[in-house]
């Protein structure tokens, strides 16, 4: 059954609160999530104060400040910081986002930062993405072609095909929208969720790809596509802008398309 | 979820599960094409419940007796039943992890939709042919 409430061990309780010393100009409150494996506590809720006089705009840029100068132990994934890499993907008030691209300002009150929802969490803010990436392997994301490549030139595709990876390939991988969908919450071991559907369109609209009816077979499944119930969260989330329900609208209708 | 997991098992072992059923995209169409049939006959059924004037039980019965009512009745009751049937599986299938039940829930929910579709279809083709 779906569980409603969180096991025992999970439940956050209060955690520490850190003032900041001294008169601060313009401050601002983050609650942060934190759990650590190596002790026998449930995960709690950090409370931190910070002077954004002294802080960079982002989200990301408060939560290194506090891992700086306040707590070293705050454990958080972040590479590229311009939302290209998708390590920092994270719940901050409430919807899945890149901590880079959030800005402070846009967060009206105190600042709540969760991990992605319903992924066991390794520790604090990084959250336990074995399983989503052994998903994205499962579709095989790469060119399948028993023609080989043209001697002396790569394979070609005219600028309409080209075209028609527009909104795939931008895909960072952040898996903001698998984690704010519902289906994959209650269903994620089975459902392959909207970030690995959309890699699966990518694959499936290449024009140069030539296993198609391969991977539409893979597909053709109640659990891993037919658990998409258009509930549009996926596309809400999408730190990129990118349409994850449109992508798997577009599987669907291939499946359609080969009935006849 | 991962809970469940294995830890002997490869993550890709666990994604990759037992591969495709090779089935969904019938229910996922069929889903829509009753929905779509439903939107005149549902249409047609509160149109027609109303502006008749139902005062009593002898012109209800002569209404719903007529060939073209009755015929439309039938087809809503079976359509409304099927497409019940199909949404409430996804239900089921989203909500009931638990595989022994997940099937005996979906065969008992199959069985009360084909019975009460029949005992409506039933109890209309009766009074078409009581009417005759």
């Amino acid at each position: 059954m779906v569980e409603f409430a969180l096991p025992k061990k999970s439940r956050v309780v209060e955690g520490k609160t850190f003032h900041a010393d001294g008169d601060l100009k313009n401050p601002k409150r983050f609650f942060v999530y934190r759990y650590d494996p190596d002790k026998e506590e449930n995960p709690s809720i950090d409370s931190f104060q910070i002077d954004l006089n002294s802080c960079g705009p982002m989200v990301l840029d408060a939560l290194l400040k506090i891992k700086d100068e306040i707590d070293s132990s705050l454990t958080l994934r972040r590479s590229c910081r311009e939302g290209i890499c998708g390590s920092c993907a994270m719940n901050i008030d409430g919807r899945n986002t890149l901590a880079c691209l959030k800005p402070i300002s846009e967060c009206k009150k105190d600042v709540k930062i969760y991990p992605l929802p319903h992924l066991p969490v390794v520790k604090d803010l990084v959250p336990d993405v074995n399983h989503v990436y052994a998903q994205l392997n499962s579709i095989e994301p790469w060119m399948k072609s028993d023609t080989p490549p043209p001697a002396s030139e790569e394979r070609k595709q005219s600028p309409q095909e080209r075209e028609k990876l527009d909104g795939f390939w931008e895909c960072i991988l952040c898996f903001c929208c698998s984690t704010s969908c519902p289906s994959y919450w209650w269903n994620g071991d089975k459902y392959l969720g909207p970030a690995v559907l959309l890699q699966a369109a990518r694959w499936i609209n290449d024009s140069r790809d030539e296993a198609l009816g391969e991977r539409l077979d893979q597909l053709e499944d109640p659990f891993k596509l037919y658990r998409c119930h258009t509930i549009m969260n996926c596309t809400n989330a999408c730190p990129k802008g990118l349409n994850p329900a449109k992508a798997i609208a577009s599987i669907k209708s291939k499946m359609v398309e080969r009935l006849g | 979820m991962v809970d469940s997991f294995s830890q002997f098992r490869s993550p890709l072992r666990h994604a990759k599960g037992m591969g495709s059923a090779k089935e969904g995209t019938h229910h996922w169409l069929a889903q829509r094409i009753t929905a779509l049939a439903l939107l005149p006959l549902t249409s047609w059924l509160v149109f027609s419940l109303a502006t008749l004037s139902l005062e009593g039980h002898l012109e209800f019965v002569t209404w719903l007796g007529h060939p073209i009512s009755g015929t439309l009745m039938i087809l809503f009751l079976s359509v409304a039943f099927h497409h019940g049937q199909l949404g409430i599986q996804v239900v089921i299938e989203d909500y009931i992890s638990n595989i022994k039940i997940r099937r005996s829930l979906l065969i008992v929910t199959k069985f009360m939709s084909y019975l009460l579709a029949t005992l409506g279809v039933v109890s209309v083709l009766r009074i078409i042919f009581e009417s005759l």
